[in-house]
């Protein structure tokens, strides 16, 4: 991708750096500068521009929702036709109880889902109703849908780059 | 561990973003009417119970110029633990999940340029001796995850 911005090679130590995640201490950025040999201003200026470019969404806890007791994890997926999927798409975002929903492509005839809308609750009950409101809400824009619950993680640790 | 009031405050606090200067913990407790050492305390409690799965910057791949897409795979059953260890092994993969369908092994592919999402595809089917599925997002709808504690 051409039009990425530029990282230059003192972002890229500090992204290897900081990629497990920051020390929980009073001065993390310097605790960062320390390992990468830059004053700790540099370190947080740095930062500061990531993130006005966007490379960096934000400094941020990430946690585990499964302790949350967020412990039904179901991924719906739904049969739109492309004509109206935007449509669709934005209603499902609208509900507060859907994280993430993404248009993706169909695999025809096994997977013939077009849009994902990923719906956390306390209970199996729970996501249900919740996907048969969403069905409601979608009507005849959706031939047909289904819900993938997660049964376990298995790996989180986020993006990460090789040194 | 069992969450009190504070640290669901702070947590919900703490998924919005910390400020970026050199006492980000002090400013949050400011805001929240807690001393630094008393989020510092918490917030290593949480980590440390595994509460907190992560602490630190959240990268955007695609606007590093990265590649990023979901992938899918049919594992049979017996096949599982292997399998497992043999996707997870690969530093490109940030997320796995087990799902109960066919496809029954869900992950993201996460990677520094965008030709390389399908090289790493092709080198989890060489490993693991079975298909892999992608579904890289086509477009995006809303993106607003945050779990209140």
């Amino acid at each position: 991708m051409t039009d990425a911005p530029q990282l230059d090679e003192t972002d890229r130590r500090i992204m290897l750096a900081t990629q497990e995640g920051l020390p929980i201490v009073a001065r993390p950025f310097a605790a960062v500068a320390e390992r990468v040999g830059i004053p700790e201003a540099e370190v947080i200026d740095r930062f500061r521009r990531m993130q006005e470019m966007g490379i960096v969404r934000r400094v941020a806890a990430v946690p585990n929702h499964y302790k949350l007791g967020y412990t039904a994890n179901g991924m719906t997926v739904w049969e739109v036709p492309l004509d109206v999927i935007d449509e669709a798409g934005q209603r499902l975002a609208a509900l507060e109880y859907v994280s993430h929903c993404y248009r993706r492509p169909a695999k025809p005839p096994e997977w013939p889902y077009t849009l994902f809308a990923m719906v956390h609750a306390t209970d199996r009950t729970q996501v249900e109703a919740r996907v048969t409101e969403m069905a409601a809400l979608l009507g005849d824009l959706a031939r047909g849908h289904t819900v993938l619950y997660s049964t376990k993680i298995l790996k989180k640790t986020g993006l990460r780059i090789q040194g | 561990m069992e969450l009190d009031a504070t640290d669901r405050a702070l947590l919900n606090r703490l998924q919005d973003g910390i400020p970026l200067t050199d006492r980000p913990f002090a400013a949050v407790g400011a805001e929240l009417g807690l001393s630094e050492d008393e989020v510092l305390v918490r917030v290593a409690a949480m980590k440390d119970a595994g509460v907190l799965s992560r602490f630190g910057p959240m990268f955007h791949a695609e606007r590093m110029g990265g590649g990023l897409t979901l992938a899918a795979m049919a594992v049979p059953a017996a096949d599982y633990e292997r399998v497992t260890e043999q996707v997870n092994a690969f530093p490109e993969v940030a997320h796995n999940y087990a799902r109960e369908h066919a496809l029954n092994m869900w992950f993201v592919v996460a990677t520094e340029t965008p030709e390389r999402v399908a090289e790493v595809c092709a080198a989890i089917e060489e490993r693991t001796g079975l298909p892999v599925y992608p579904f890289p997002k086509l477009a995006e709808y809303y993106l607003n995850l945050r779990f209140k504690a």
